[in-house]
């Protein structure tokens, strides 16, 4: 049996796709397009009589450029220029705006945005074209095609005649919608494949975006909170007498496994948070530590799991092979660290409820106020927000649920905004993996055996569970299997092993995120048994993938590869075909006497088909290499006493702007179609500095976060 | 008891302990949400303000310490000539992704340029360390100071 690949996983799981786009940018809040006069050919194109074209996102803004990718796609067939539109946050609704990428839930994550909209978003474009095409020929009684749209018109050029989409609005939807419109040939694209400037760039500018953090309803009340430090741990006791004498404090809300201070103002939610006396029953998991993960992680991957991917037979060919090599790899827990904190801001009354939060899954969160309140989902109004860092935090409702618990104990609005403290130890982690390794080289040095068994949290199997089947799901082995190298005889085993009480989520990158890692790093090990050189090795295994050959081909020229660099430096390369991208790395990094790593140079070659938007593509590989050069030189969350131990950016630390290293971006031409760009970086550039590691310093870092003061 | 701030040229009265911090008097109390919370303890740099020009974490700084300084927030400024140089470079360079942190990156540009016309590649790492963008639009940052550096020696050259 072989397992699902994402891509298979998303044709087959795909639920009835519509898309729509809606976000006021700014701010201000504006009428729902959909009720307003004008023509609405579909969920995402609104066109008024004024002429104001509104277009509804599907996908959440939440920095990786959808609110100007997708914009280029309606407004290409729309034949209106990009600064023309408006732009409106889609409302919770999964029959319109379901990702057809992600069985259907309405979710922006995994890299699929324009993967996923590609075709549906330049139809819906269309077909308002053609509409409003078919409205002027009627008008003017000519023959549609002898007419067309350019710049927010129609025009018959014959005749001269010329009428604006605002004053063809009316007419248009009274049309019926057709089914299949023809879509622009890619060679007459004027929009999509240049530089289109980030239409949500002024308002993050000068401080007028609004953040879900930044909402401000009538009458709110701020709220700050602590929850029960041991995983699954329940409130015993709270002294609340000098909290409630902080001026500006007004409440203290006790849930079963918090307490909730309001206030004011988040300053007196604070001053009162810390006067709180607080005692906690840690329940069953008070002695959880990284310790009892890691075994139960050992232990479990000495016993075959079930099987993600077999070709050939990788046992037979180990046991025949010239040099046999093993290793075993691990990957810790991780925090999402979002800039903007956590925070949702409710209000509760007996017939409605209104929710205040950025979200990456908004029907999701609108049904967990539901379900809190008990209130009927159409009573449940979500106000999506911009997303001040997602990085697959904000597809969880925990927050949510959470903020809805306390609002249900509030009269008025509250806006419950976590600390730092309480976002990085109230997180849902990357999964700690644990990964077992053997190859067999042949004479030549060549890989004829490759067994690869690891195991971890699969985040699937409760976040979409039917997509969790035979013990496998198709992102926990995502960038494992289906590799671009050939390798005759493979073997792959995926064990899902939870860690006790520790919650797990979606991390940018997934299951790549671990994958590439481990793979990029070992096939860095059999290159250097086989005493060759890593990217001549790669380029011998990549005959039957053109693709991944050239990206790896194009990163090492542009690299300087095998050129001379001072002692104490190194250049590492890593290579990958996941979220529909192919992208290779190489990384210059310099060890410094004390033993801290500093990567200088980042020089990336990424095929990911046909570009949108080639400056998303350069700004989403900068931000993805340095989120995953943070993890690779800092990221580490340990538990003990079942307690998450880091806190803060003093302990649990982000890359900052010196140790930043310059990137370079080259980019493949393609007509392929589109593949996703948010979450390659990440995952690219772990392995890719761990190797210029061990090209420096001669050490093979098979434990992250690198630490060379570590044995 | 009232306290009295100034904040971008206009007077306010607000009726807090004198230990809050600047940054919930704006957000909260004045409702100036451009300032932004991440961390709470001055090191992450997403609060940065202007006092009397200076670049300062208002999430550490009690209200009452300010006394009459001038506070200036994102929200004004693009009104000083390298706060409007340093906002133009950010749209030019596109800086920006979730823009969360970008209040305080332009507040810490801000700031240096304001003291340092031509700042090195040492002294906008002084400057900008303290700030943390988790979108990692470190490159892009170093590059906009730069380019406002630039427009600034333009103009003075009558160029």
């Amino acid at each position: 049996m072989t397992a699902l690949s994402r891509r298979d996983f998303l044709v087959t799981t795909s639920a009835a796709a519509g898309l729509l786009l809606s976000v006021n940018l700014p701010a201000a809040a504006a009428p729902p397009s959909a009720s307003a006069k004008g023509f609405t050919p579909n969920a995402f194109v609104h066109i008024g009589e004024d002429g104001q074209v509104t277009l509804t996102m599907p996908y959440v803004e939440m920095g990786q450029g959808t609110y100007t990718s997708i914009p280029m796609l309606v407004a290409e067939e729309l034949e209106i220029p990009l600064g023309r539109v408006r732009l409106e946050h889609a409302p919770p609704d999964e029959k319109a705006y379901g990702n057809p990428l992600l069985a259907g839930v309405q979710a922006t994550g995994g890299s699929t945005a324009i993967m996923a909209s590609w075709k549906p978003l330049r139809e819906a474009g269309a077909v308002a074209r053609t509409l409003l095409i078919k409205a002027a020929a009627e008008q003017w009684k000519v023959a549609p095609d002898t007419c067309h749209a350019s710049a927010g018109e129609v025009l018959h050029m014959a005749s001269g005649r010329r009428a604006s989409y605002g004053a063809l609005a009316a007419a248009a939807a009274r049309l019926p919608v057709p089914k299949d419109v023809p879509l622009k040939d890619p060679k007459a694209f004027k929009l999509i494949g240049t530089p289109a400037k980030r239409l949500d760039s002024g308002g993050k500018v000068n401080g007028t975006a609004v953040f879900g953090i930044d909402a401000r309803p009538e009458g709110v009340k701020v709220a700050t909170l602590a929850q029960s430090p041991v995983f699954g741990g329940r409130l015993k006791w709270v002294d609340d007498r000098a909290a409630r004498a902080v001026k500006g404090v007004r409440q203290i809300v006790r849930l079963d496994d918090a307490v909730a201070v309001v206030a004011d103002h988040m300053g007196a939610a604070l001053k009162g948070l810390a006067a709180l006396e607080i005692q906690w029953d840690d329940g069953a998991h008070g002695q959880v530590s990284n310790g009892q993960v890691v075994r139960e992680l050992e232990q479990a991957t000495l016993a075959a799991g079930p099987v993600a991917e077999q070709i050939g037979d990788a046992g037979a060919a180990l046991a025949s092979a010239r040099t046999k090599i093993d290793a075993v790899y691990e990957v810790p827990f991780l925090a999402h660290a979002t800039m903007e904190p956590m925070n949702c801001t409710v209000h509760v009354r007996p017939d409605g409820c209104d929710v205040w939060v950025g979200t990456q899954v908004a029907a999701r969160a609108q049904a967990a106020a539901a379900k809190v309140t008990g209130l009927p989902l159409e009573k449940v109004v979500l106000h999506q927000h911009l997303i001040g860092g997602g990085f697959g935090r904000r597809l969880e409702v925990d927050g949510v649920t959470r903020a809805t618990e306390i609002a249900m104990k509030v009269a008025g609005p509250v806006k419950v905004v976590w600390t730092r403290e309480e976002d990085i130890r109230q997180d849902m982690y990357r999964p700690y993996w644990l990964d077992r390794l053997s190859a067999g080289l042949d004479d030549k040095g060549r890989p004829v055996a490759w067994s690869h068994r690891f195991a971890g949290s699969s985040v699937i199997a409760r976040w979409l569970p039917p997509a969790f089947a035979n013990g496998l799901d198709p992102d926990s082995i995502d960038g494992a299997v289906k590799l671009a190298y050939e390798l005759p005889n493979k073997r792959v085993e995926y064990l899902r092993v939870e860690p006790p009480g520790i919650p797990t989520a979606f991390w940018r990158s997934v299951g790549p995120s671990h994958n590439v890692f481990v793979v990029e790093s070992f096939m860095d090990e059999l290159a250097t048994a086989a005493r060759q050189d890593p990217v001549a090795y790669r380029l011998a295994l990549l005959d039957k993938s053109p693709r991944a050959k050239a990206v790896l081909k194009l990163a090492a020229d542009k690299a300087g590869w095998g050129g001379n660099l001072p002692a104490g430096s190194g250049r590492g390369v890593s290579l990958q075909s996941v979220f529909g991208s192919y992208l290779a790395l190489v990384a210059e990094v310099t060890v410094a006497a004390d033993k801290s790593v500093r990567v200088s140079r980042v020089v990336a070659a990424v095929d990911c088909g046909m570009v949108v938007n080639p400056n998303t593509v350069r700004a989403q590989i900068e931000s993805g290499v340095n989120f995953g050069i943070t993890a690779a030189l800092y990221g580490e969350i340990t538990v003990k006493g079942g307690k998450v131990q880091q806190s803060n950016f003093d302990d649990y630390q982000m890359l900052r702007i010196d140790e930043a290293p310059s990137i370079e971006v080259h980019i493949m031409p393609s007509s392929e179609a589109p593949g996703g760009m948010g979450e390659p970086g990440t995952s690219a550039a772990v392995p890719a500095v761990a190797n210029a590691v061990f090209a420096a310093t001669g050490r093979r870092l098979r434990k992250m976060p690198i630490d060379l003061s570590r044995a | 008891m009232s306290l009295s701030v100034k904040v971008n040229g206009k007077k306010h009265s607000v009726d807090v302990d004198d230990d809050t911090p600047l940054l919930w008097v704006l957000r909260d109390v004045l409702g100036m949400t451009g300032t932004k919370f991440g961390c709470g303890k001055a090191l992450c740099g997403a609060c940065t303000v202007h006092v009397d020009g200076v670049a300062t974490r208002s999430c550490v700084t009690p209200v009452a310490s300010v006394g009459t300084s001038e506070i200036t927030t994102i929200e004004a400024v693009g009104a000083t000539d390298a706060g409007a140089r340093v906002q133009k470079a950010w749209l030019d360079v596109e800086v920006v992704q979730c823009g969360y942190c970008q209040s305080g990156q332009i507040m810490s540009a801000a700031a240096l340029l304001a003291g340092n016309p031509s700042p090195s590649d040492a002294d906008i790492d002084d400057a900008m360390s303290g700030n943390v963008c988790r979108c990692g639009t470190y490159p892009r940052i170093r590059a906009a100071i730069k380019q406002a550096a630039q427009s600034a020696a333009r103009k003075s050259q009558g160029g």
